[in-house]
């Protein structure tokens, strides 16, 4: 017993690995990082309060600080309805209960309940492993949060108590969302989940309005946005006014590489140039220097994970084929050498030697894999239907991608799958097309683009399919990159 | 190999049977046929003598188109019974009883046919419509480069694809020869004009696959323009994927009309 509590006490996270490796397997997809529901620890987070003009943020701190931890796929929300009423808010407001001693021999000590203690959350209905709670206050004009973490086994609160921190936010709305945020970031970091705070999703939208050819023509000008990983903070970054698509991110997150029409005007009109690749500063939204292969076409860049170089498709011989060049463009060099349309490279974000694409070789679009010297080349689906946008999660264990199989053609599905195992796992099932997967820095949350009726939108699930959650709903939303932040 | 001599033999007898039966199944022997179904017999079919006192019957007399534009041709078609003069006015003249004739009014013609018989005559009149073409378009304000484009936007033909194909289908022969025809009147008559061919696609492939595939359109549609013999040079290409479509509905009617090569003036 007391060899146990010492074990649970070193760390909730060693218990949470061995829950993972000894627990039960539920059904459903076994996904390594993606713990089962049933093996999550339920962590108890009633409503927090603040003092005075700290209230009227509080709604959206505890909106925000609710769906930052059921988000992360990493705890279960112990339900609201079954706490108790006297919540405690700071740790001077538990009180250990009286245990009498009986009377009579024989008979069971009494418990004398003094207000509020640990097992008022850690027995039934409640049943919570874990407790956080706390409160804010106004203080100089800024928001201040008082937030505790307690781990619900412990039989005092000075053991119990995991966090007792102080965070500042400013006195609205926007400070509320910070402080929720980074207190949930490190009780995250308790239960060994990584935190998505600060990670910032790059995508695609066409919201800022259509264009009008002079021969009367429109289309919807495509742009690329930015915004944080739960949907706030949506940006406008380019300003080409024209069809500009397929964000990258170097690994550092400094660098924007995308695609577009370059633009150029000729007897007074603004005449499009074949799509070429562009890049950017994200800091500044300065241009940098790219120069392109001559080509047709140049598209679907992709940084190396040393960020010194940059793969993408260039049309050389009338077929796109898998290229690298460094960041300006120079020491550029052909990969693949083979009549058929070759696209969308992804270096393995952990070796930085070996390279997913997408390949009309073997007939349909396929996902193959080959060395960065374009060596060995080997197709990892089955030939079946077309395969799409492949994105490798960060530890170079797993690859998420589109796939149409089982489905008529542009019917995609997001699938993954392991590399050791080479077996795709299907993660949406037909509910609208669904494309462009990216993995987020945390390895367990997946981003990517449903088109549902006529609408394109961004959603964010877990990597068991489970969770979704939509990010976006202005005009279409498409082609996300997850990248960490810097 | 007795038995395969025999077999032989048998085969080649039965061979001479049969031609025996084929040639006494072609022996003129003469049936005696009723007179009416002799006549019917005999090519060519001619009408029946008209019958006495029946009036002629005009059962057709039409123009085919019935609106044409200067130097257009229109066919006319007749058929009339019980009549043993036919004429048709405007210079036509005396026709047969069944035909047609092709004909080319500069002007709306009205043409009579006037069909006389024992029995009496018939008259019917068909109008061609000639239409004066569009007026011709304002002088262009630009000089000769401007009028070249405003020619090929509404000239051209757009070339169809196969789906996830680049391949030139007999129909994109065809257009594309007309669109050579085409181009090479606008490059007689503007030396700075030059042509993009913009490859696109249907909404179904992946955004990154469909640029590659329309680089493959535009391209194979350049190559056969070149082939026929159009300078390599005035002639550009350009991808759009499935970035630019002309509609936007799931069906196979909108994915045809997306998958196309289409010539713009490259300004």
């Amino acid at each position: 017993m007391k060899f146990r509590i010492v074990l649970v006490m070193s760390g909730v996270l060693l218990m949470t690995g061995a829950l993972l490796m000894l627990g039960q397997q539920p059904t459903g997809v076994d996904i390594p990082g993606v713990i089962k529901e049933g093996e999550k620890p339920v962590i108890a987070v009633p409503d927090f309060r603040g003092a005075g003009d700290a209230q009227k943020a509080m709604d959206q701190f505890n909106k925000t600080l609710w769906s930052e931890l059921e988000g992360s796929g990493a705890l279960k929300m112990a339900p609201k309805t079954l706490y108790p009423l006297a919540i405690p808010q700071q740790p001077s407001d538990f009180r250990p209960p009286t245990v009498t001693t009986p009377v009579t021999r024989g008979a069971q000590p009494q418990v004398i309940k003094n207000g509020p203690w640990l097992t008022d959350w850690s027995g039934p209905p409640v049943n919570a492993n874990d407790l956080a709670i706390g409160y804010t206050v106004a203080q100089d004009g800024r928001l201040v949060l008082y937030g505790y973490l307690y781990n619900l086994s412990q039989s005092t609160v000075a053991s119990a108590q995991l966090i007792n921190k102080t965070y500042f936010g400013s006195l609205d709305n926007a400070g509320a969302t910070l402080v929720a945020r980074q207190f949930a970031a490190d009780i995250l970091q308790q239960f060994g989940a990584k935190s998505l705070l600060g990670s910032k999703i790059f995508f695609v939208s066409d919201r800022s309005g259509v264009k009008t050819l002079p021969n009367g023509s429109k289309f919807p000008m495509k742009e690329i946005w930015s915004m944080d990983y739960d949907g706030s903070n949506q940006k406008q970054l380019t300003f080409y006014k024209t069809t500009t698509t397929e964000p990258a991110v170097s690994p550092d997150g400094k660098l924007l590489a995308f695609v577009t029409y370059p633009q150029s005007t000729r007897n007074g009109v603004e005449v499009d140039g074949q799509p070429q690749i562009m890049m950017h500063s994200v800091e500044t939204g300065r241009r940098l220097t790219f120069s392109n292969f001559v080509s047709s076409v140049v598209e679907t860049p992709e940084f190396t994970p040393d960020g010194k170089r940059l793969l993408f498709s260039t049309t050389v011989d009338k077929d796109p084929q898998v290229c690298i060049s460094d960041i300006n463009g120079g020491n550029f060099q052909r990969i693949s050498r083979i009549r058929a349309i070759e696209v969308s490279p992804k270096v393995n974000p952990r070796t930085g030697s070996e390279v997913l694409f997408i390949s009309g070789r073997s007939g349909h679009q396929q996902l193959w894999r080959m060395n960065i010297d374009g060596s060995d080349p080997e197709m990892l689906t089955t030939g079946e239907g077309d395969v799409a946008n492949p994105s490798w999660r960060p530890d170079g264990q797993f690859v998420a991608f589109a796939w149409t199989r089982g489905y008529e053609p542009g019917n995609f599905n997001i699938f993954i799958m392991d590399m050791g195992k080479r077996v795709p796992i299907q993660l949406t099932h037909g509910m609208g097309r669904n494309e462009n997967p990216s993995w987020a820095p945390d390895g367990i949350h997946l981003v990517f683009s449903s088109k549902q009726g006529r609408s394109t939108q961004l959603f964010t699930m877990l990597a068991d399919g489970t969770h979704v959650q939509q990010l976006t709903n202005a005009g279409n939303n498409l082609e996300p990159v997850w990248a960490k932040g810097n | 190999m007795r038995i395969d001599q025999k077999t032989v033999r048998v085969a080649a007898m039965g061979a001479l049977l049969l031609a025996a039966a084929a040639c006494s199944k072609k022996a003129p022997i003469a049936p005696v046929l009723p007179p009416s179904a002799a006549a019917s017999n005999a090519p060519p079919p001619s009408p029946p003598p008209p019958a006495k006192g029946v009036v002629p019957r005009i059962d057709v007399f039409m123009a085919n188109p019935s609106s044409i534009q200067p130097g257009e041709s229109s066919t006319l078609s007749w058929s009339v019974a019980n009549a043993t003069d036919i004429t048709i006015d405007q210079n036509v003249g005396t026709v047969a009883a069944n035909g047609t004739r092709d004909v080319f009014p500069n002007t709306t013609t009205t043409f009579t046919l006037a069909a006389r018989g024992p029995g009496g005559m018939a008259n019917r009149s068909v109008t061609i419509a000639v239409t004066s073409p569009p007026p011709p378009p304002p002088s262009a304000p630009k000089g000769p480069s401007v009028s070249g484009a405003e020619i090929l936007s509404r000239e051209a033909q757009d070339v169809y694809f196969d789906y996830d194909k680049s391949d030139i289908r007999e129909d994109a022969r065809q257009a594309l020869t007309k669109d050579a025809d085409l181009l090479r009147r606008i490059f007689a008559t503007d030396p700075t004009f030059s042509v993009v061919i913009e490859g696109h696609c249907d909404e179904r492939g992946s955004a990154e696959y469909n640029l590659g595939l329309g680089d493959r359109r535009a391209s194979s549609a350049k190559d056969f323009l070149v082939q026929l013999g159009l300078p390599t040079d005035r002639i550009r290409t350009i991808s759009y994927g499935k970035e630019r479509p002309v509609c936007t509905d799931a069906n196979e009617g909108c994915y045809q009309r997306n998958r196309r090569a289409h010539l713009a003036p490259a300004q």
